[in-house]
């Protein structure tokens, strides 16, 4: 696709690193590694768990056990960091979990207008326009027009709630289920949970 | 400190750019670049808060610059350098100073697995009393600290609503300069939309942060 062959030229906010930092993180971890302040092994093993092992489908399963049990609905909203757990996710950068839940008349949005924190056991590694200073100055001020920018426009009539994550608890969207639903087992409604549902730039949609 | 990384509320910083089918790093260096940042916190020569400080001291136009794993490559060098963990010549050199003793780093492969899935956290226990319960109204104190603050300048001199309390948790403002936990309690505050921007703001709804007990007063 030509799209996909222009994507680098495309200019981001957040720019495209200098080449140099290729050369200037090797010299530096050889360093740290020659000098034993770090061992290979273990930066190995955080990469492949942040690639393989902690990621958004973590959250979709969360979100998918929430609509698909009552109960554990009712937990999550009230104490999430126990009802992740429950589903054995957990750790650093979600030490101390709070969910919200939208409905028709309630939507939410969650950013860090501070630095880029971000409920890494169930969504992994946060995207770089999370991260950006676009989304970051204006989803507390603008949070419409930043959510038309994702395509997503809401009713008027719909109240926004922006949760501006600067403190070590981090939050998790608990979005809508689609309707036409009924009857799917917790795997296929986790297919319908996007990342970006859980953290409120787009809706949970029947695809 | 009120620098750029303060952004709330800007405006001229462009548009929001997803990525279709981003992938997880960029390039092979951002992922070494995360990877050492947290095995070298291991050292317990800094805590989360001074790592976050040390990039917020990263001068205003070269913060709007850098990329995300920049700012923390360069937030981690300033780091190592200031606790005498290398120096600027080895660093240049990219050879250790022969006098410098060969260390045994304080996390291996198991050790990355206990960092990533344990129990953290900054809940402590206090035995001061809650200054606020839920429902009370607050007032975001207009202060203007100096050092590391999660209080966000939009939201200061504006009046909120205690909506949780989330106990008490380590202090950013004394523990990122290395003064102490000092646990204060924690709350999660919901500032009106018209509150924080004016009546023009064109949309219904509310802004909530997590809010220090240092940061608020009674309103």
């Amino acid at each position: 696709m030509p799209h996909d062959a222009e994507h680098h030229d495309h200019h981001h906010e957040d720019q495209e690193p200098p080449s140099d930092m290729t050369l200037r993180v090797k010299a530096l971890e050889s360093l740290l590694v020659e000098k034993g302040l770090v061992d290979p092994a273990a930066l190995d093993v955080i990469i492949e768990t942040y690639v393989h092992d902690v990621g958004p489908r973590n959250g979709a399963r969360v979100v998918a056990h929430a609509w698909s049990d009552p109960a554990y609905r009712a937990r999550l909203l009230t104490d999430a960091t126990a009802a992740i757990a429950e589903l054995g996710y957990g750790g650093r950068q979600g030490e101390h979990m709070v969910a919200v839940e939208n409905t028709p008349e309630v939507h939410n949005l969650v950013v860090c207008t501070l630095c880029s924190c971000y409920p890494w056991p169930v969504l992994g590694l946060p995207p770089t326009w999370y991260k950006s200073a676009p989304y970051r100055s204006r989803a507390v001020i603008d949070p419409r027009g930043v959510l038309a920018e994702f395509g997503l426009a809401l009713g008027e009539d719909v109240e926004i709630r922006v949760w501006d994550s600067t403190a070590e608890i981090r939050y998790l969207v608990l979005p809508e289920r689609p309707a036409g639903t009924e009857g799917l087992d917790e795997a296929a409604l986790a297919e319908m949970v996007s990342r970006d549902s859980m953290i409120g730039v787009a809706k949970a949609a029947n695809r | 400190m009120n620098g750029v990384h303060d952004m709330g509320g800007m405006a001229g910083l462009g548009p929001v750019a997803p990525e279709p089918d981003e992938p997880l790093f960029h390039a092979p260096w951002e992922a070494r670049a995360l990877a050492l940042t947290l095995a070298t916190a291991a050292w317990r020569r800094w805590n989360l808060d001074a790592s976050r400080h040390e990039r917020e001291l990263i001068p205003g136009p070269d913060y709007l610059r850098m990329s995300y794993y920049e700012r923390w490559t360069e937030g981690l060098i300033a780091l190592l350098t200031k606790r005498g963990l290398i120096t600027a010549e080895e660093l240049a050199s990219g050879r250790p100073d022969p006098d410098t003793l060969k260390a045994t780093p304080p996390m291996d492969a198991e050790a990355a697995r206990a960092m990533i899935f344990g129990v953290g956290g900054t809940l402590r226990a206090s035995d001061a009393p809650p200054g606020f319960a839920v429902g009370d109204q607050v007032r975001a104190r207009n202060i203007h600290p100096a050092g590391h603050t999660r209080l966000p300048r939009y939201a200061r001199g504006r009046r909120g609503q205690i909506t949780r309390d989330h106990g008490p948790h380590v202090f950013p403002d004394t523990n990122a300069p290395g003064k102490g936990e000092q646990p204060k309690r924690l709350y999660q505050v919901r500032f009106e939309a018209d509150e924080l921007w004016g009546e023009a703001v064109g949309w219904r709804g509310a802004v909530h942060i997590d809010l220090w007990e240092p940061y608020l007063e009674p309103a």
